[in-house]
């Protein structure tokens, strides 16, 4: 366990350094465009990245806010406590009943909880009690209680008029198409990527777009750059991802500007990240499928920017972002225009001088 | 009826042989990438991307002989301009192409051992070898190497900025290709440059 732990850490460890360490993008800038559903709110005035694709995360303020108190203190801080002060930690202690002796005991890794990201997460007013068994509150805690069935985030969020844009039924359904469910159906389930002791609704958020990037490709790489934790639900084992990937010019800067599911999901226009992760077969390979003008990506791209440009309306880089791609950033309508026409006066030009050459021969 | 002059020693040829090769297929693929479409690629896009970036280090190399052997050899100075005088030197020569060659009347300046260009080719050549290709190429690696473009130049990002100033660029130079090709049909008989191309003999006027 100490080892699988280890593992994951340093898988945590590998991408924080793959994504961080890379020139991001901020708050505020245009990335890229690819296949994406979510929108980070951004100010178009401050275009900094554009080799990339036209990222288009977040569509937070625009569509759904996150409707989970952040500010005031979480409402079962106290009652928690009592959990925390063992879960926490790596090391517990409690007292021996029967020996009267106070013992020092590592904690299973498996079942420690930082605070800190479990009142940061979209769960912080909750009672551990409210999802686990009150038998909890008993120690030694009953053997039988490991066998406590896991909630899924449709169980409590199904028909939840409350949520209902977060889709919790799509996701569902989506889920059931994906390769996670038909090939892992007995074993996979929303935690394996959606830890609810720490869960954070990024994309509805203010975090950064390179922050939203990362923690979501960290949730694949838990698993798919983890040989051990990969083994949960598989018998093989996966080559490591710069492998897999290396098709890519620059593996680095996509991954750190890209998401896994903007590739490996179906495309749609919702602007939802799809929960229908395709088999490997059915992946973005093709450059050009993003980085064209008849992109894929052209029906969220075009909301994207009217969106944008009801915003930003009458800027300058509005303009520029209208008509501008990653591969030629001076795919601009004006430019095309100016260029077209200088080739062409070119060509009549040479095109008279021959007339008049062969006239005088 | 001036004598053949060996203008073009032979590690003159191979630059300008290579680099007329590295220009047409970047030209080639770079118009592929600029009007990419999925359905319809003139030049695979992948594909394109690879040649696109392997010929442009080719020519980028190939640029370091050029302004090597201008350095260590005589060509340099067939480049040089002086000032004094050069637009009317210009004007004279443009009226040549435009009412003169129609006229009969011969080049106003003819080539000689110390006169390779005139001075229009000479204002476009270094136009093109001494400013454009520089431009392009520093680009076109800053373009390999992103991270060191600089992030924001006012609002705009270093590297949508510098992408646009390297097609731009590029158009520019495809423009003198087809310009140069043309003007190259213009010796004593339109084949004639391109056999000194080959040969390094210029054929007199």
């Amino acid at each position: 366990m100490h080892h699988e732990r280890f593992q994951e850490s340093q898988a945590n460890a590998y991408f924080q350094e793959t994504f961080h360490n890379s020139q991001l993008p901020e708050k505020g800038c245009l990335i890229s465009f690819s296949r994406i559903r979510f929108m980070k709110k951004f100010n178009a005035m401050k275009i900094r990245y554009f080799l990339t694709l036209l990222y288009l995360l977040s569509f937070s303020s625009l569509w759904a806010q996150l409707n989970v108190d952040m500010e005031s203190e979480p409402a079962k801080m106290e009652d928690n406590k009592h959990c925390f002060d063992c879960h926490s930690n790596h090391i517990y202690t409690f007292e021996n009943p029967v020996s009267g002796i106070t013992e020092r005991k590592e904690m299973n890794p498996n079942f420690v909880y930082s605070t800190e990201a479990f009142y940061n997460g979209v769960h912080r007013h909750f009672a551990c009690t409210d999802c686990h068994s009150p038998d909890y509150e008993t120690f030694p805690h009953n053997a039988e209680l490991r066998f406590e069935t896991m909630y899924s985030c449709i169980d409590c969020h199904g028909g939840d008029e409350t949520f209902a844009s977060y889709h919790f039924e799509t996701i569902e359904e989506e889920f059931g198409k994906s390769v996670h469910a038909s090939k892992h159906s007995e074993n996979f389930n929303c935690w394996m990527c959606h830890d609810p002791h720490s869960y954070k609704a990024m994309t509805r958020s203010n975090f950064k777009i390179s922050e939203i990037v990362s923690a979501h490709n960290q949730m694949c790489a838990s698993c798919h750059d983890n040989p051990l934790h990969f083994q949960r639900i598989s018998d093989s084992t996966k080559k490591p991802l710069e492998e897999i990937h290396k098709f890519l010019p620059n593996f680095k800067l996509h991954f750190s500007a890209v998401r896994c599911i903007e590739c490996h999901t179906p495309v749609d226009d919702t602007l939802r990240v799809s929960h229908n992760i395709l088999e490997k077969e059915f992946a973005v390979k093709k450059c050009s499928e993003c980085h064209s003008a008849n992109t894929m990506l052209m029906s969220s791209l075009y909301k994207y920017q009217n969106i944008e440009a009801r915003k930003n309306r009458g800027t300058l880089n509005a303009v520029f972002i209208n008509e501008s791609y990653v591969i030629g950033a001076n795919r601009n309508i004006y430019l095309n225009i100016i260029s077209i026409a200088l080739f062409g006066l070119t060509i009549l030009g040479i095109l008279i001088h021959i007339f008049f050459r062969i006239k005088k021969h | 009826m001036s004598q053949r002059l060996y203008l073009y020693p032979i590690w003159l040829r191979i630059w300008h042989g290579i680099n007329a090769l590295m220009f047409l297929i970047l030209i080639a693929t770079g118009i592929s990438m600029q009007y990419s479409n999925p359905d319809a690629p003139l030049i695979r896009f992948d594909l394109a991307v690879q040649w696109h970036n392997i010929t442009g280090i080719i020519l980028s190399f190939n640029y370091l002989i050029f302004v090597i052997g201008n350095l260590i050899t005589g060509n340099g100075k067939f480049y040089l301009i002086q000032i004094k005088g050069f637009v009317q030197q210009i004007m004279k020569q443009i009226s040549y192409y435009v009412v003169g060659t129609f006229k009969g009347e011969h080049t106003p300046f003819p080539v000689n051992e110390k006169r390779k260009f005139n001075p229009l080719q000479k204002l476009t050549y270094v136009g093109a070898m001494y400013m454009l290709v520089p431009i392009i190429i520093l680009t076109g690696l800053a373009l390999l190497f992103p991270e060191f473009i600089v992030e924001k130049v006012l609002e705009f990002s270093g590297i949508y900025l510098t992408a646009l100033l390297h097609g731009a660029v590029g158009f520019l130079l495809s423009l003198f290709l087809v310009i140069h090709v043309y003007f190259s049909t213009m010796g004593s008989t339109p084949g004639s440059n391109f056999k000194s191309m080959m040969n390094g003999w210029h054929e007199p006027h």
